[in-house]
């Protein structure tokens, strides 16, 4: 059990490749961090500079009350979980989850106990003789993360270990991991692409792009306040409505927006946020047209057009409306729901 | 598994098509064998004016024959000096190349080239090297205080042949050995280096269990190469001796068919040779067929 601390944390590869600057994170003992970002924004190579498969080149890292940028990946005190499980394919699965105990010295009773114990939480004691191979994608994930168990270490790192699972497993397997780490508190550090899997795992998250962070907060918080236009758009599905503020004033009356900044000249709406019921004291209007409504199931998408702007917007609704495509409707959303943007430095003005 | 199947227009054209394999392995292969095969069991005077059929009196004769015996444990030190030698040097080059970036690509040219030489010229090559008068080698080992003479030590004649043959072969094991390297998953070495274990651990733990199915292989190629295709080696350099000490099976096979045109015993030599690749080659694909992967 440790904390984590990132200092300024950077990576400059061979040939002066940037790939992650300047990052600052404090994950204290027992969080649950994800870095989420779009491929390539730096998630894995932070990760793997944690975990001491990639060197630091700028920046500080501290794991507890040690500084370990020097440290081999084995002084760490950290388990790492690989989005291909990295099981070894010639060992059992005891012997996979043994494997990093035996090397460490421990007495085999120690061993035996210890891995019983992971196979009996992650429910694959019925599998510890059999080989990787033999196992199915949800059992090998299983594994991978049993494996991280058995160490007992000072912090989890995830490397997208849900991405190669089919979608019901995947949300399965979220659920558990989140469980699992809830009842050992056990300091974990997330990395994922796919910002539902952030939402729902993180104590905190962190949005990363092009090797910065965007934003870190709670998921309530990034989701109700994305503090840049591209949080903004990469939390939350479908994306946030992104609309010219200059076309927004000349739709509503003059005090609709009088609350938001002068400076703000992107306007983003959530697309639940928008309602067909007629508009109430504390709300503004927005009329465009009906291109296509997607029903699914519980909610509605509806895909909207305006005049003049190519701009377009789309609304969930928790039903399917009675509307026909082609009609021009008009939704109704609290003032205080909207996002206001500076386009320029991409960046919430308030 | 599915099975495809070719639906030709007409009947000729499939035979038509297969023809060539099959009159390069009648002409090449069966009637040379099968000719073997009947030669064995004769017996031809020394003008070879009577042949005389002899039934297995040639095989019953050579597992009699001291020098015979003496030739199979010479090829069996032999291969397995060879094998040995050719795949250790092969791995550990594959693993220090392996760990390259940038420079890999010309390493791997370089380390190929041997291949490309014929058995004869890396023997006449060996032989230079090792030339008590002119070579290299004993001037060197002279200095360490060994005296080279592969002429009449058969350990030094034993030795050089070996390296001569193993030599070559380094740089087709070395292929194979860097192709396995490379599909061992780097996330799998990256496991085990948090696992806490050592670079030499991770490779004995991990990374050699992984190649076994590539070093089973290379093993039987290399057996079959020390025994079979080794025979300009030895002719260039040794010529089987001294005293038969590197008279290994296929020379004495040339020896004693060639030289001391005793064809008979010669065509029971390679009979039994044949046997043993037969044998090998069945052991491979049995033992690679179950196990192709983990």
């Amino acid at each position: 059990m440790a904390s984590i601390t990132m200092e300024n944390l950077g990576k400059v590869y061979a040939g002066n490749v940037r790939a992650v600057t300047d990052v600052n994170i404090d994950i204290a003992d027992g969080e649950m961090i994800v870095l989420v970002g779009p491929s390539g924004c730096g998630k894995s190579t932070l990760l793997r500079m944690v975990a001491g498969l990639e060197t630091i080149t700028e920046g500080t890292l501290h794991i507890g009350d040690r500084v370990v940028n020097q440290l081999e990946p084995a002084d760490r005190d950290i388990a790492m979980v690989f989005q291909n499980y990295a099981l070894y394919p010639h060992m059992t699965v005891f012997n996979n989850l043994a494997y990093g105990l035996k090397n460490r010295g421990f007495k085999k009773a120690e061993i035996d106990r210890r891995v019983k114990e992971a196979a009996q939480m992650l429910e694959i004691g019925a599998f510890l003789d059999r080989k990787p191979r033999q196992l199915s994608g949800g059992q090998r994930q299983r594994v991978a993360m049993g494996r991280a168990l058995v160490r007992e270490p000072a912090a989890f790192l995830f490397d997208e270990p849900l991405s190669n699972l089919d979608a019901k497993l995947r949300v399965q397997m979220r659920v558990e991991i989140r469980q699992l780490q809830k009842r050992l508190r056990t300091t974990s550090l997330y990395v994922t692409h796919d910002q539902l899997e952030a939402l729902t795992m993180a104590d905190r998250l962190v949005v990363l792009n092009g090797g910065r962070i965007e934003q870190i907060g709670t998921p309530m918080d990034v989701y109700s306040h994305p503090a840049t236009t591209f949080v903004a758009g990469f939390i939350g599905s479908p994306a946030m409505n992104m609309l010219p503020a200059e076309y927004m004033r000349g739709l509503v009356s003059a005090d609709s927006l009088a609350h938001l900044p002068v400076k703000a000249d992107l306007i983003g709406i959530r697309p639940e946020d928008l309602s067909l019921a007629p508009a109430a004291e504390d709300e503004m209007s927005l009329s465009g047209r009906l291109m296509l409504l997607e029903p699914a199931g519980a909610e509605s998408h509806l895909h909207l057009s305006f005049e003049g702007i190519k701009e377009t917007m789309v609304v969930r609704l928790p039903h399917v409306p009675d509307v026909v495509e082609g009609a021009t409707l008009t939704f109704s959303i609290k003032r205080e729901k909207l996002h206001p943007f500076d386009v320029t430095s991409g960046k919430r003005v308030a | 598994m599915q099975t495809k199947r070719m639906t030709f227009s007409s009947s000729w054209l499939p035979y038509a098509l297969l023809a060539p394999q099959v009159i390069i392995t009648l002409i090449f292969f069966i009637w040379p064998a099968s000719q073997a095969l009947y030669q064995s069991l004769l017996r031809q005077d020394i003008f070879g004016l009577r042949t005389e059929f002899v039934w297995f009196a040639n095989f019953e004769r050579l597992f009699a024959d001291p020098l015979y015996l003496n030739s199979m444990k010479v090829t069996f030190w032999f291969s397995v000096g060879t094998t040995l030698l050719s795949m250790s040097i092969a791995l550990l080059f594959a693993v220090m190349v392996n760990r390259m970036i940038r420079s890999r690509d010309s390493y791997t040219t370089f380390l190929v080239w041997p291949y490309a030489v014929a058995p004869a010229i890396a023997g006449v090559l060996w032989w230079f090297i090792f030339n008590p008068s002119i070579g290299i080698m004993p001037y060197v080992l002279d200095g360490f205080g060994y005296n080279w003479n592969h002429r009449s030590s058969g350990t030094d004649a034993m030795i050089m042949v070996i390296i001569a043959a193993a030599w070559k072969q380094i740089s087709y094991n070395f292929l194979f050995f860097l192709a396995g390297l490379q599909s061992i998953p780097h996330s799998l070495i990256e496991a085990a280096a948090i696992d806490g274990a050592s670079r030499f651990k991770r490779f004995w733990t991990i990374v050699f269990p992984l190649l076994s199915p590539i070093t089973f292989f290379l093993m039987v190629v290399n057996i079959v190469y020390a025994m079979f295709d080794t025979f300009g080696v030895i002719h260039a350099t040794t010529e089987g001796g001294p005293s038969q000490a590197t008279n290994i099976l296929v020379y004495k096979v040339y020896r004693d068919g060639f030289v001391n045109l005793n064809l008979g015993s010669s065509a029971a030599q390679s009979v039994i040779l044949m046997a043993i690749v037969v044998a090998l080659t069945v052991a491979q694909f049995r033992y690679i067929e179950r196990r192709v992967n983990y």
